[in-house]
């Protein structure tokens, strides 16, 4: 774990100053449908940002081409200084990038404990371990940390596809969270949660360490608005309109194309 | 493999607490008990049974169990295992010696039976790397061409592996003062290698490789978006299981003492996919469950069929119908028929509904 603790350390010193993130011209065709079009987004460390849009307007897409799972057809992407465009997803989750899913990708095979503990390996060394762990094991301690503080302690033996809808959306969170992320990307990770459920993420999400930025796609105003510190407007493909989030909210443009714009 | 494939039959290891105590409490009498019967055999079956039955059956159920780990842990149905065992065979046929003296290099088996071992895996792992970019019925494709292609090279290569005839007279060294293809001696040194390539298997599905590997057959595209190298995970994935096979090639080509391109063609690679099939790719033991109807319904069944007035080379009739009733009945195989039976005991006959007092905590399967 100290090895891999100063890696991450000299990476932070080594990129200290660079952006969480850097978009510049990032386009992705589908055959002659641009989904994406020369978006240009910078994050900083520990930014937050929410990204809204109605549907189709490209957020989820955006996430996809930031972690790898499609390349994108222009532009590059920069994380924490380092050019990404062309590095496999893998590779950038190990340079401190997570994501969740907005519709849940779990492991419905395995246990709650074996999902997080996965994750938890993932961005460790021995992924090829044919050992067990030991009960002391590092990764194992951190994984039940993670179970705990996405309240799934009492599901931690269930197997994931036993797992109701809230509580898989819960352990997307935990996954992504695992293994000192730097920059995460949540995908709609309220959607379909009950009030309460939407209480408990929020405070999830504004408790997170102040260095963790991230980008949160998110329909709910109450829990974008909340837990971004600034917001940008995505409309076909486009970036439209970044601000604040009072800015935003008050913006007519953007109260006639979305918030008004009867989208359900 | 669809993710949602895994609800019922797989929680009989996925819903199983973590042993608490001493790994030995842990294990159930009825382990126990098959343990002590298997150890015991030789004074209870004639030489035969021991050779024949019980020999093969560890050595197809390696072989299977080398595609139950592909297949049940990692979604990859390798049809490739049978050729791996095969290409073992004849490296150590080759490298060690055998009645072709002017092939086979008469190395001790200390050498030979290393090298023949990876020789297999580096093949296995080749073949793995061929096969890990492609999904489902494709592995299967690619897998089966290779399995194709290993037979009909090794058929028409005779400055190496001496074309039709392939390598007789590779006979087990005879270590310890002991003739290891005597019945009993051959049984307990097959037995051996088979309850330990099944324990190895049971114990890395809960290794962070096993729980990896089956991580990647659940969903691979997560595993990504959690820093796992998919593809070199599936390939290690082939790499491992070719060390199972390898070992059972090896025991193979010494319990017939002879190894030829028959042994791996395609009849052979088809059997190890039913055998895997019919005893259930839930489980390591399923394999061994399903090598062992295999090889009785392969012995008998030309006695049941001449029995009944019937030619006796029909005998694969016999275990095609056998798979089609095990596969109609259940698509888990053996061990999907037991869990369904122990399902049915936990119902309660009124309602249909699970009694409960055996959910989500202690489910055990077959062994």
């Amino acid at each position: 774990m100290t090895a891999r603790a100063s890696t991450v350390a000299s990476r932070i010193s080594a990129t200290g100053t660079a952006n969480a993130l850097e978009l510049r011209g990032l386009t992705r065709m589908f055959g002659a449908l641009a989904a994406l079009t020369d978006i240009n987004l910078t994050v900083r460390p520990g930014e937050r940002r929410a990204v809204l849009g109605s549907n189709g307007a490209g957020k989820t897409t955006l996430f996809n081409c930031i972690t790898g799972d499609f390349p994108p057809t222009a532009g590059t992407i920069r994380l924490f200084g380092e050019d990404v465009t062309h590095f496999p997803p893998h590779e950038r989750i190990r340079r401190g990038l997570r994501r969740t899913y907005q519709i849940s990708l779990l492991f419905a095979g395995l246990s709650v404990r074996d999902n997080v503990y996965l994750a938890c390996r993932g961005v460790s060394r021995y992924r090829f371990s044919l050992l067990r762990p030991r009960r002391d094991d590092a990764l194992m301690a951190s994984a039940e940390g993670l179970i705990e503080a996405v309240h799934l302690s009492d599901a931690r033996e269930t197997l994931v596809g036993d797992l109701s809808y809230g509580q898989q959306r819960q352990l997307e969170v935990a996954l992504a969270l695992a293994g000192a992320p730097r920059f995460v990307l949540f995908d709609e990770p309220a959607a379909g949660l009950s009030p309460t459920e939407r209480r408990e993420l929020v405070e999830i999400l504004t408790n997170l360490p102040s260095h963790m930025g991230f980008i949160i796609i998110e329909h709910d105003m109450d829990v974008a608005l909340r837990v971004a510190e600034s917001v940008t407007m995505m409309h076909n493909g486009r970036i439209f309109k970044e601000g604040k989030p009072a800015e935003i909210e008050s913006d007519a443009e953007v109260q006639a194309l979305y918030l008004g714009g009867g989208h359900g | 493999m669809a993710v949602t494939d895994h609800g019922t039959g797989q929680g009989a290891e996925g819903r199983r607490a973590p042993a608490h105590g001493t790994w030995i409490e842990s294990i159930p009498p009825a382990v126990w008990a098959l343990g002590a019967v298997l150890l015991l055999m030789p004074a209870l079956a004639n030489d035969f049974v021991l050779y024949q039955i019980f020999g093969w059956t560890f050595i197809l159920g390696m072989i299977g169990l080398s595609l139950m780990f592909l297949a049940g842990y990692g979604g990859m149905v390798s049809l490739v295992q049978m050729s791996v065992a095969g290409m073992a065979g004849y490296m150590v046929a080759i490298f060690g010696s055998s009645a072709i003296e002017t092939i086979s290099l008469g190395w001790p088996w200390y050498l030979s039976v290393p090298v023949a071992i990876l020789i297999a895996v580096a093949f296995g792992t080749v073949a793995g790397a061929l096969a890990v970019r492609t999904e489902g019925i494709y592995t299967i494709m690619i897998t089966l061409a290779i399995a194709s292609a290993f037979f009909y090279f090794t058929r028409q290569n005779y400055v190496i592996f001496n074309g039709f005839s392939g390598f007789n007279g590779v006979l087990p060294p005879q270590l310890f003062g002991v003739d290891w293809r005597q019945a009993v001696p051959f049984y307990y040194l097959t037995l051996f290698w088979a309850v330990l390539s099944y324990l190895a298997v049971l114990y890395v599905r809960r290794a962070p490789f096993g729980l990896a590997l089956q991580g990647v057959r659940d969903n691979p595209r997560r595993m990504r978006a959690l820093g796992f190298n998919v593809t070199a995970h599936r390939i290690a994935a082939y790499s491992l299981a070719a060390v199972i096979a390898a070992i059972a090639g090896i025991l193979l080509t010494w319990q017939s003492a002879q190894i030829s391109p028959g042994t791996a063609g395609v009849g052979p690679v088809i059997d190890i996919l039913i055998i895997a099939v019919v005893g259930g790719l839930r489980h390591p033991i399923g394999p061994f469950i399903g090598a062992l109807i295999y090889v009785v319904l392969s012995t008998f069944a030309i006695d049941i069929l001449t029995g009944l007035g019937l030619a006796g080379e029909r005998f694969r009739l016999l275990i095609g119908l056998g798979f089609l009733v095990i596969v109609f009945f259940s698509p888990d195989g053996v061990l999907g028929l037991w869990e369904k039976w122990r399902a049915s005991g936990r119902r309660d006959p009124l309602t249909g509904e699970d009694r409960g007092e055996d959910r989500g905590g202690n489910r055990e399967g077959g062994a």
